[in-house]
């Protein structure tokens, strides 16, 4: 079994230490919609709502909202099928997201996209990628686009542990780091590809050991602390919008579910899940936020009432939209005409 | 040089237009730089593309006039280079990259044909993706199994793309110029062995537009011949042959593979009543099976025999001159093949 990773703790709460008590609240408050909202997806896939599959990111909530909280409205974000989390943690609206996943009108791709790529230009939300690590050259592309505009944006990608073994991820960083470009490379290294265990598939369990091979800037944290999170993600994107090029961070976490909808997780080990559970993002930073005496158990609560009564108000909605027209001009979608 | 006239597009200075002989190569070259000076978000990126000018110099003098940034040195990462296209089409750019070999296009397949063909479409039609992917491919260079193959069929069957194939020195540059306008992923297929192939091209042209389906190059009233690339010299010299004696064929550039438009193709049959298809491939799955699949659908009673589809072998291309010149389809034998039919 393998032990639940502390991280490093290097970043000590630096950043976060001059975030103000809003902001606290605000994090707790995105990770907790995010785990509402996946809750409900789970709901909704069991009444038939959501079809085909889906990956939930139960348990990977800090890592979502500690990286967009170091973000501007401009960057650019690409993420993969288990994108939701990212997606919210940007604003996207929530009935949109859920009639996309329930394959409706109202959908935010028209519900042509579906639950694996949730898309939102507007938010800089360019991308879910459901082939591992396609979307690295493509956020390599958004940050050389960022260079050349010269508007100090960055580009993030989100991808998993086990996208680090695919030529795309070696391919793009390289290229963002031999030409300096603002990229936030976050893995959220949650142990498991798809089934197998990060160690039947990699020599080594700690990939920021893959930055060193790209003479890249690395942080290793532990992703179920989101100020520990905001702590590696602010300094790095604050190095990128000056030029100094891109970073990978390695956020230790653990996905509470399996890897998608079909998967039981029957291979995990029950201590070895246990251990993590304890460790849960929210829980263990509800305990920090009372023992700053930021937030009563009460108003935890209270966090929790709105975002569920928020997300079940937009499945009900989104529920309620009408299919999209069979008869559409698909052709229209497909190719600027 | 045919004409020389000065022309004023747009309130910008006077562009020089003329209509001159130049070769496959400089009409890419002439492409680029005319639309990279239009539009200042393209930039074109590749194997070094900067200041060599390009393996096959098809981007010669556009690293001195444009510089590092718009006129990009890649690593030799396919995968890295052709997604990155569509991280900067997404973001507002309109890229251009360049597959030094066609046989490449293997390596950036999921690029393609997951990510660039579908983002679109996923979205929604939501986001634009802007981007010209440019592959030198094909035979008759003596470079063996892995760099001479044309690559036409391998993304026939993937949506969201579109695929056209200049054949002579005035297509690569008016196709090429109107794929960077468009809106969409359009891969450019260029041929290696046309790369000195010299021809009329009306140089300075504004007024550009995608094809929109094939090209009658050579009227005639007894038998059709459609070939794409290096193909199309081949059956018009077969056509001057059958000529002399006393046998007219039609010959039709396919040029553009997809949206893959069948019905002139069709249209010619009906009138010669035989149809030969010339394709630089393997025959399995390349566009001429579906040409002749849409033809004998649309017009069967046309048909004074069955069609004829030469191809390559269906293995790949050995190295030896001797047997690489043996294997490519030849004007004799399209000539014998049209003869054989009538």
């Amino acid at each position: 079994m393998t032990k639940p990773a502390p991280g490093t703790g290097s970043a000590s709460n630096k950043a976060a230490a001059a975030l103000s008590i809003e902001d606290r609240i605000g994090l707790y408050r995105t990770m907790t919609l995010i785990r509402e909202f996946e809750e409900q997806v789970q709901r909704s896939y069991l009444e038939g709502l959501v079809h085909g599959t889906t990956h939930l990111c139960n348990g990977q909530e800090a890592v979502c909202a500690g990286v967009a909280k170091a973000l501007r409205e401009d960057d650019y974000v690409s993420y993969t099928y288990r994108g939701h989390g990212q997606c919210l943690a940007r604003g996207m609206d929530l009935e949109a997201a859920f009639a996309e996943l329930f394959g409706r009108e109202t959908g935010v791709c028209g519900g042509i996209g579906g639950s694996m790529h949730l898309t939102d230009i507007d938010l800089g939300l360019i991308g879910a990628f459901g082939i591992v690590g396609a979307g690295l050259p493509v956020a390599v592309g958004a940050g050389l686009s960022a260079q050349l505009a010269g508007r100090r944006q960055v580009s993030v990608c989100f991808f998993g542990d086990g996208a680090v073994n695919i030529g795309a991820f070696h391919e793009a960083m390289n290229m963002a780091q031999v030409w300096k470009l603002p990229v936030i490379f976050v893995c959220e290294n949650n142990l498991y590809g798809e089934f197998s265990h990060i160690l039947h598939t990699t020599p080594y369990e700690d990939l920021v050991i893959r930055a060193a091979g790209y003479s890249m800037q690395s942080e290793l944290v532990d992703g179920n602390d989101v100020l520990a999170v905001y702590d590696a993600a602010a300094p790095a994107v604050a190095r990128a919008r000056d030029g100094q090029g891109p970073t990978f961070i390695e956020c230790k976490t653990y996905r509470h579910r399996g890897h998608s909808r079909t998967d039981p997780a029957k291979y995990r080990d029950s201590a070895e899940v246990e251990a993590w559970l304890k460790l849960d993002p929210i829980s263990l930073y509800r305990a920090d936020l009372r023992a700053a005496g930021l937030m009563s158990d009460v108003g935890a609560e209270d966090v929790a009432a709105e975002a569920r009564s928020l997300v079940k108000a937009a499945a009900d909605r989104a529920a309620a939209a009408p299919w999209p027209s069979q008869t559409q001009d698909f052709m229209a979608t497909m190719f600027v005409q | 040089m045919r004409t020389n006239e000065k022309i004023i597009s747009a309130g910008v200075e006077p562009i020089e237009r003329v209509t001159q002989e130049i070769t496959y190569r400089e009409a890419i070259v002439a492409a680029l730089r005319e639309e990279m000076r239009r539009d200042p978000k393209t930039l074109i990126m590749g194997e070094d593309v900067g200041e060599s000018g390009g393996p096959f110099k098809t981007c010669h003098g556009l690293y001195e006039e444009f510089g590092a940034e718009r006129v990009r040195d890649t690593p030799i990462a396919e995968t890295g280079f052709v997604g990155a296209a569509l991280g900067l089409a997404l973001t507002g750019y309109r890229p251009i990259v360049e597959i030094m070999f066609a046989d490449f296009l293997g390596v950036c397949f999921d690029q393609i044909a997951n990510s660039i063909a579908k983002h679109r479409f996923m979205s929604g039609g939501r986001v634009k993706t802007p981007i010209v992917i440019r592959a030198l491919g094909g035979a008759g260079l003596r470079f063996g199994a892995q760099h001479s193959q044309t690559a036409e069929s391998w993304l026939l069957s993937v949506p969201g793309i579109k695929i056209i194939c200049p054949s002579d020195p005035e297509q690569a540059y008016l196709m090429l110029k109107a794929a960077i306008r468009d809106d969409n992923p359009v891969l450019v297929l260029e041929h290696k062995a046309l790369l000195s192939m010299k021809g009329p091209a009306p140089i300075g042209i504004d007024d550009v537009t995608m094809p929109s389906g094939p090209r009658v190059l050579r009227p005639g009233r007894h038998a059709t011949i459609v070939a794409s690339l290096a193909m199309v010299r081949k059956a018009l010299a077969a056509a001057e042959s059958l000529n002399a004696e006393g046998i007219e064929a039609e010959v039709i550039d396919i040029q553009v593979l997809r949206p893959l438009n069948v019905a002139p193709i069709s249209d010619s049959v009906r009138r010669t009543n035989i149809l030969v298809t010339v394709e630089e491939q393997a025959p399995t799955g390349g566009w001429s099976s579906d040409v002749v699949a849409d033809v004998v659908s649309q017009a069967f009673d046309y048909l004074d025999a069955p069609p004829a589809r030469i191809t390559l072998p269906d293995h790949p291309l050995p190295y030896s001159p001797h047997l690489e010149d043996a294997l490519i389809p030849s004007p004799e034998r399209i000539a014998a093949t049209v003869k054989s039919l009538l």
